[in-house]
C-alpha cells in the first residue's frame, strides 16, 4: 500500500513517505499548513489512490469527543416507555452511532478524516487519545467495547487555531505542508488544466507569486485561490497578452476578488500600488 | 547509532522519546523508505517534530548530527568487496550505452580488477579527483562524476536534488522565531476563572427535575428544560504600556491573546504607568478617543472581574502627587484613581510581569502590592493560577513571602 499522488493531487515526496510512515507505523496523521494547500484534500486523494471509503469527521467549535463515538438518546427511550411505540428494553436502538464508531465496523479499513481538530474546544483532543491509540471505546450503555475491526488509516488536519496538547502530539505523525515552490506549482496547474497555454501560465504564476511576496497580507493568496482565478482567466478567455505587462506594483490584475479575499488586503494592494504610483 | 541523534534532538528543545525512538525502528525495520538519506530526513522529520516551529531546530541537529556521521572512519570497503553481488545488482539497472561503456573499458571482471585495486590504494575519503573513487570526479568510480564509463557508488542521483541540501536550506527558518508560541498552558491557567451559568433558551433536559415532575405526575412523562451551561465570566482588563513595560510586550501579547480566547466578554483598556483621568482602548488613538476612568465604573458593573497588567514600576510622586502624571497633568492623584476603581470593582486583581523575587526592589510595587490587598501575581502559569482563584474568592489574597522560596 503505497501513495504516490493522484492525477489530480500532486504530492512532494516528504509527503508521501509521510503518509506511506502513518500507514504502515498505524499512527494518525497530523497535516498542518496554510489555508488552501490541500490539507483536507489529501484525506480524499488519499481515498482515492488507495481506493478505500473515507468517512469525515468535521469539527466545530460545539463538537465534543463524545459525539464521534456515540450518543444516547434518552428522551427517545423515556417517550417510548409512555407510548409503548417500541421496545425499550433494546437500548442499541437508541443509540445513536458516532463517526468513529462509524469508522471502526467498516470491514475494510477505511479512511478517517477529521477535519480542522484545532475549532473544538482545548481538551477535545485529550478526550480522543485512547480512541485513538487502541482504536476502542467503552459503551456505557450497553457494557461492551467497541474496536475497530480493521483499523482506519486517521488523516487530521489543523489551521493552528489553537494548540494541540503534547500528550496527543506524541501519537501522531506531523506534516507541515509548506508553500508549493513554483515548479511544484506549475504541475499543480497542470493537472488541473491540462490544456491550457505554457506561457499564460508562466505568466499567471508570475503575478501570483508576486501577490504573495507582498508583506503584511492577512491571507496570502494559496493554491486554491490560484486555481479558481486561473479557471476565471480561461473562462473569460483572457490570454498571455492580458497578463504579458501586469505588474502588481502599478495595476490590478483581473478578478482580484478571487485572489484576495478581505478587504484589509485590497486596501493594503492599494497603498502598495500607492506608495510604487509615486516614485 | 541513533540514540545519540536523539539526544541532541532533545538538547535543542524537541520532546523526542523513547516512543518516537521506537517508531522510528519500526518504520524502518517495515521497510517504509528506501535506504535513501533524503527519505530517511523525511521519515524521521516526520516523526520526530510535532509541530511547524520544531522544524529549523531539527534541520540544525539534522545537519550537525549528518555532519559527524559522515566523518566516521569509512567501513574497510575492501573486506566487503564482493564482485558477483556488484555485477549481479549493477549489470540489472544499466541502459544498452552504459554496457557499451563497460565493454570499452575491457570487460567487467577487467573494472573490477580495476576497482580492487583502487579499494586497496585509497584509505581515505576523496572528492573531485581523476583517479580516486569519491564523488564529482572524472575517475569510473564514485558518484555525481562526469566519465561516461563512470560508475555511482553511494549517492543516488548528483545535481541540486542531493539531500544534503534539503536540510542544509533550512525552508522552515521564519516558522521557528524566537517567541515561543505556547498560550496553551495560559489558556489552561485562565480557565480557572470560568463562571459557568445557565441563561437562554432551554435547550438541554434536566434528568432530576424531569424525573421529579414525572413521579408527581404519577407516572405520565414531563419533561423538563433547561439552558446550557456557558461561560458568562465578564473581564475587564487594563494594561500598562510603553517605558518600562516595553520588556515584557511579549508576555503580554500572549496573556493578551490567551484572554481573548478564553473570555467571550473581554473588555480592553490601555493605560501608562499608572491610571489617572482617562484611559484609551487603541494605543494609536491614544490622544483623540479616550475613555474617562469614570465611564469605565458607569460602563462596567460591580459583576466584572477587574484585572491590571503592569509592572507598578514608577515614582511615588507619580501615585502620590496632583500633576504627577509623567505625559498629563492629573488633578486627581493616580492613588485615589485605585481606590475608586478597588472601592468598585470587588474582584480585583493586580498581574505583575516582574518577576517576583524583584519586587522588593520597587517601592511602588510593595505599595500597592499592600494596596491591592496583597492580590497582585507574578504572570507566571502558577502566579496566575492563584491570581484567577482569587478573582472567583475575594476572601482570599496572595501573601506568601516572596523570598520564601530561597
Amino acid at each position: 500500500m503505497q501513495f504516490k499522488g493522484t492525477e489530480k493531487y500532486i504530492a512532494t515526496s516528504a509527503l508521501q513517505i509521510a503518509v506511506n510512515a502513518a500507514i504502515h507505523l498505524e499512527k494518525p496523521l497530523l497535516v498542518k499548513g496554510e489555508p488552501g494547500t490541500g490539507k483536507t484534500l489529501l484525506a480524499h486523494e488519499l481515498a482515492k489512490a488507495l481506493d478505500k471509503k473515507i468517512i469525515t469527521w468535521h469539527i466545530k467549535s460545539t463538537t465534543t469527543a463524545q459525539q464521534g463515538l456515540y450518543e444516547y438518546d434518552a428522551v427517545a427511550r423515556l417517550r417510548d416507555s409512555q407510548l409503548g411505540d417500541r421496545d425499550v428494553t433494546d437500548i442499541e436502538q437508541y443509540i445513536k452511532r458516532g463517526k468513529l464508531w462509524e469508522a471502526f465496523q467498516q470491514d475494510e479499513s477505511v479512511i478517517l478524516l477529521i477535519d480542522e481538530i484545532d475549532k473544538a474546544d482545548i481538551e477535545f483532543p485529550n478526550d480522543l487519545l485512547l480512541e485513538l491509540d487502541k482504536m476502542e471505546f467503552y459503551v456505557y450503555e450497553l457494557q461492551k467495547t467497541i474496536k475497530a475491526t480493521k483499523r482506519p488509516i486517521v488523516i487530521i488536519t489543523s489551521n493552528n487555531e489553537k494548540e494541540l496538547p503534547d500528550a496527543f502530539l506524541r501519537r501522531c505523525l506531523f506534516h507541515y505542508i509548506s508553500f508549493p515552490d513554483s515548479k511544484t506549482m506549475k504541475d499543480i496547474v497542470d493537472v488541473h488544466f491540462p490544456d491550457i497555454e505554457e506561457q499564460l501560465v508562466g505568466e499567471a504564476l508570475r503575478v501570483f507569486y508576486s501577490m504573495r511576496e507582498i508583506n503584511g497580507m492577512k491571507k496570502k493568496p494559496s493554491t486554491s485561490e490560484l486555481i479558481d482565478w486561473i479557471r476565471l482567466l480561461i473562462w473569460e478567455k483572457k490570454d498571455y497578452d492580458a497578463l504579458k505587462e501586469l505588474d502588481v506594483k502599478f495595476q490590478n490584475p483581473p478578478y482580484l476578488e478571487s485572489l484576495l479575499k478581505n478587504e484589509q488586503d485590497v486596501e493594503l494592494l492599494q497603498d502598495f500600488q500607492k506608495y510604487y504610483g509615486k516614485r | 547509532m541513533f540514540f545519540e541523534f536523539l539526544y541532541q534532538l532533545r538538547g535543542q528543545g524537541i520532546p523526542a522519546s523513547l516512543h518516537e525512538y521506537l517508531n522510528l525502528m519500526d518504520a524502518l525495520s517495515k521497510n517504509v523508505i528506501q535506504p535513501d538519506v533524503n527519505e530517511f530526513y523525511v521519515l524521521s522529520r516526520a516523526i520526530f517534530v510535532k509541530s511547524e516551529n520544531q522544524l529549523d531546530a531539527f534541520d540544525r541537529v539534522f545537519d550537525a548530527w549528518f555532519k559527524e556521521k559522515m566523518k566516521l572512519p569509512p567501513i574497510n570497503l575492501l573486506n566487503a568487496f564482493n564482485p558477483e553481488w556488484l555485477k549481479k545488482n549493477l549489470l540489472h539497472g544499466l541502459s544498452p550505452e552504459e554496457k557499451k561503456a563497460i565493454e570499452e573499458f575491457g570487460d567487467f571482471d577487467a573494472l573490477m580488477d580495476r576497482l580492487k585495486e583502487l579499494l586497496k590504494e585509497q584509505n581515505e575519503e576523496h572528492n573531485k579527483g581523476n583517479k580516486w573513487i569519491g564523488t564529482g570526479g572524472t575517475s569510473p568510480f564514485g558518484s555525481g562524476g562526469y566519465n561516461p564509463k563512470g560508475h555511482r557508488l553511494g549517492n543516488k542521483s548528483a545535481g541540486n536534488r542531493t539531500a544534503v541540501k534539503v536540510w542544509e536550506n533550512r525552508t522552515f527558518k521564519n516558522l521557528s522565531g524566537n517567541t515561543e508560541i505556547n498560550t496553551r498552558n495560559i489558556k489552561v491557567a485562565l480557565k480557572y476563572l470560568r463562571h459557568f451559568s445557565r441563561e437562554g433558551l432551554p435547550t438541554e433536559l434536566n434528568l432530576d427535575k424531569t424525573i421529579d415532575k414525572t413521579s408527581q405526575n404519577a407516572g405520565m412523562l414531563d419533561i423538563v428544560m433547561q439552558p446550557s451551561k456557558k461561560n458568562k465570566v465578564k473581564v475587564l482588563m487594563l494594561m500598562d504600556v510603553g517605558g518600562s513595560m516595553d520588556d515584557h510586550i511579549a508576555v503580554c501579547e500572549q496573556l493578551f491573546s490567551a484572554a481573548k480566547y478564553e473570555f467571550k466578554h473581554l473588555e480592553f483598556f490601555y493605560f501608562h504607568n499608572c491610571i489617572y483621568e482617562h484611559v484609551w482602548p487603541d494605543n494609536r488613538l491614544r490622544w483623540t478617543k479616550r475613555i474617562p476612568t469614570i465611564e469605565l465604573m458607569h460602563k462596567f458593573g460591580k459583576d466584572y472581574k477587574f484585572i491590571i497588567v503592569g509592572d507598578a514600576a514608577m515614582s511615588p510622586y507619580e501615585l502620590y502627587f496632583k500633576g504627577g502624571g509623567i505625559d498629563q497633568n492629573n488633578e486627581i492623584p493616580g492613588i485615589h484613581w485605585m481606590q475608586m476603581l478597588s472601592k468598585h470593582f470587588k474582584h480585583f486583581i493586580w498581574l505583575n510581569p516582574i518577576p517576583e523575587t524583584n519586587w522588593n526592589f520597587f517601592e511602588t510595587v510593595d505599595i500597592l502590592r499592600k494596596f491591592t490587598n496583597y492580590r497582585m501575581f507574578p504572570t507566571t502559569i502558577n502566579g496566575l493560577i492563584a491570581g484567577m482563584k482569587c478573582l472567583k474568592n475575594p476572601k482570599k489574597s496572595y501573601k506568601k513571602d516572596i523570598w520564601g522560596d530561597f
